[in-house]
């Protein structure tokens, strides 16, 4: 199981996100170098689910590409993904770090 | 047993569930459907209010500074803080506050000046490890969490499975073997910092709840100073059993609150939606669907105010406790399902609180014990056996 997203990356624009499915799930943002900008995830009040969610951050400063992953735990999901990234990187992805969650767990 | 309630006992339940009703019911409109946290000012607006209406900290024994609330008040109260969304693990998202680990109020002076004052102060917040990935429906014998004495410490080798908030915890109340001959008098129950080396959350245990996650933990030579063993060494099952009797009750009240409040919305549902030309009220089908409902409803309300009742009266309730959990876990499961039938479509979408609670729902037939363990536990109390 892996529990790091692993999905390729995608180019963070109109045309790539109008293919996104409606679904439920999270999703991950990064810069040209490949470091995650921000980890969001689409839950039970994003209108278009991944697809409106994703496009709601077209304007995250620094983010041209994309990943996600459709699932119907986005919430544990998501806050496993920040968890994993603190763990890895000892910090918060730097736009999640702008607003961080309320008693983020420990890995380790 | 009189089911009559008092009038404190009608006031209170009154106010708890005008408090459901106005407090928290609208914040839920502007949450995530599987949210299960207020926005901050929002948790200390209202728990300022459940302060100051002498609620708060219901399971705090009145020497703590909890009110002088007893325990058949408290069931009943449980039962209306869960009639929300999130209300089945979530009541009332907390604001009523909570004694946490209560095996703490038995922990000797300096463990309760580390341990217990700061979380009854809201500064620590503990977790219970018990489970193991070897099992945990019988921990006397699944256990396999070795500690070794070592001069004045122990230290602790193994892990624990489906363990709720370790990783946001400052402490732990964890259980371990300190005698493999011992059965279930080889067990010892510790306090664990979280921070101490060697423990470990190895990671997250995705479950039906979208909102919540349990965690995985493993020690590896973790030492713990023999003055954080809880209670007497080897005698850890009883702390975990009394624990387990204990929580049995609220358990239970939380899985009628959701069950009465699904029925509540069937019933509305099939008084204004019709079908080939009539109401879905006047359709047999619908109508025994609805009394199904109210026959588990009060099943499970009656069995668990009367193991209240003899928790009440400091008479040994375990049998009941027991009862109660196993009829209202499959009960609210049963009334919550045929809720959703009720309300087709929609039932199963996140518009309603329906699929939330179907969801989770079952996680309470085997949560606190599943309903085969309850039955053996009655079992044994009426047969007079301790045959396994």
């Amino acid at each position: 199981m892996n529990l790091r997203l692993s999905k390729p990356w995608l180019d963070f624009d109109a045309e790539t996100l109008s293919r996104v499915p409606g679904q439920l799930g999270v999703f991950q943002l990064a810069d040209a170098g490949g470091d995650v900008l921000y980890i969001g995830y689409a839950g039970g009040k994003s209108l278009f689910g991944l697809r409106s969610e994703l496009q709601s951050h077209m304007d995250a400063e620094g983010a041209v590409s994309f990943r996600f992953e459709v699932n119907m735990q986005y919430l544990t999901r998501y806050k496993e993904l920040l968890m994993l990234h603190k763990a890895d990187h000892s910090r918060l992805p730097a736009l999640n770090a702008l607003e961080p969650p309320v008693r983020l767990g420990r890995l380790g | 047993m009189d089911l009559e309630l008092s009038e404190e006992q009608r006031i209170i339940v009154e106010t708890v569930r005008r408090f459901v009703r106005d407090e928290i019911v609208p914040l839920e409109a502007d949450l995530d459907p599987d949210g299960s946290a207020l926005e901050p000012a929002d948790q200390e607006r209202l728990v300022a209010k459940t302060k100051a209406m002498g609620f708060y900290g219901l399971d705090i024994p009145p020497a703590y500074g909890g009110p002088d609330i007893d325990i058949m008040t408290r069931t009943l109260m449980a039962i209306e803080m869960a009639q929300h969304r999130a209300g089945l693990y979530a009541p009332c998202y907390g604001v009523f506050g909570g004694a946490g680990l209560a095996q703490l109020f038995e922990a000797n002076e300096d463990q309760k000046q580390r341990y217990l004052y700061p979380t009854l102060r809201g500064e620590k917040h503990g977790f219970f490890g018990l489970t193991e990935p070897s099992g945990g429906s019988d921990p006397a014998r699944a256990i396999q969490t070795a500690a070794v004495k070592d001069g004045d410490d122990w230290v602790i080798n193994g892990g624990k499975i489906f363990i709720s908030g370790a990783d946001v915890a400052d402490y732990g109340i964890i259980f371990a073997r300190t005698d493999k001959a011992g059965g279930r008098n080889g067990i010892t129950c510790f306090i664990v910092d979280a921070d101490a080396p060697g423990f470990h959350v190895r990671r997250i245990v995705h479950t039906l709840r979208s909102t919540s996650y349990a965690t995985e933990l493993q020690f590896e030579d973790m030492r713990i100073p023999a003055t954080n063993v809880l209670g007497e060494v080897n005698k850890g099952f009883a702390v975990a059993n009394d624990r387990l009797t204990r929580q049995r009750i609220p358990y239970s009240a939380g899985c009628i609150g959701v069950a009465v409040k699904a029925q509540e919305m069937a019933i509305a549902y099939a008084n204004q939606r019709e079908t080939f030309g009539d109401l879905l009220a006047t359709r047999q089908g619908i109508q025994w669907m609805i009394v199904d409902n109210e026959i588990d409803i009060r099943t499970s309300r009656w069995l668990t105010l009367a193991a209240a009742d003899k928790a009440n009266r400091g008479e040994p309730y375990r049998t009941e406790a027991a009862m109660a959990k196993l009829v209202a876990s499959e009960a609210g499961g049963r009334v919550v399902d045929r809720a959703m039938q009720i309300h087709g479509g929609y039932g199963m979408t996140k518009d309603l609180p329906l699929e939330r609670w179907y969801r989770e729902i079952r996680i309470r037939r085997v949560g606190e014990g599943p309903s085969e363990v309850q039955r053996l536990i009655m079992a044994r109390d009426l047969l007079g056996g301790s045959f396994h």
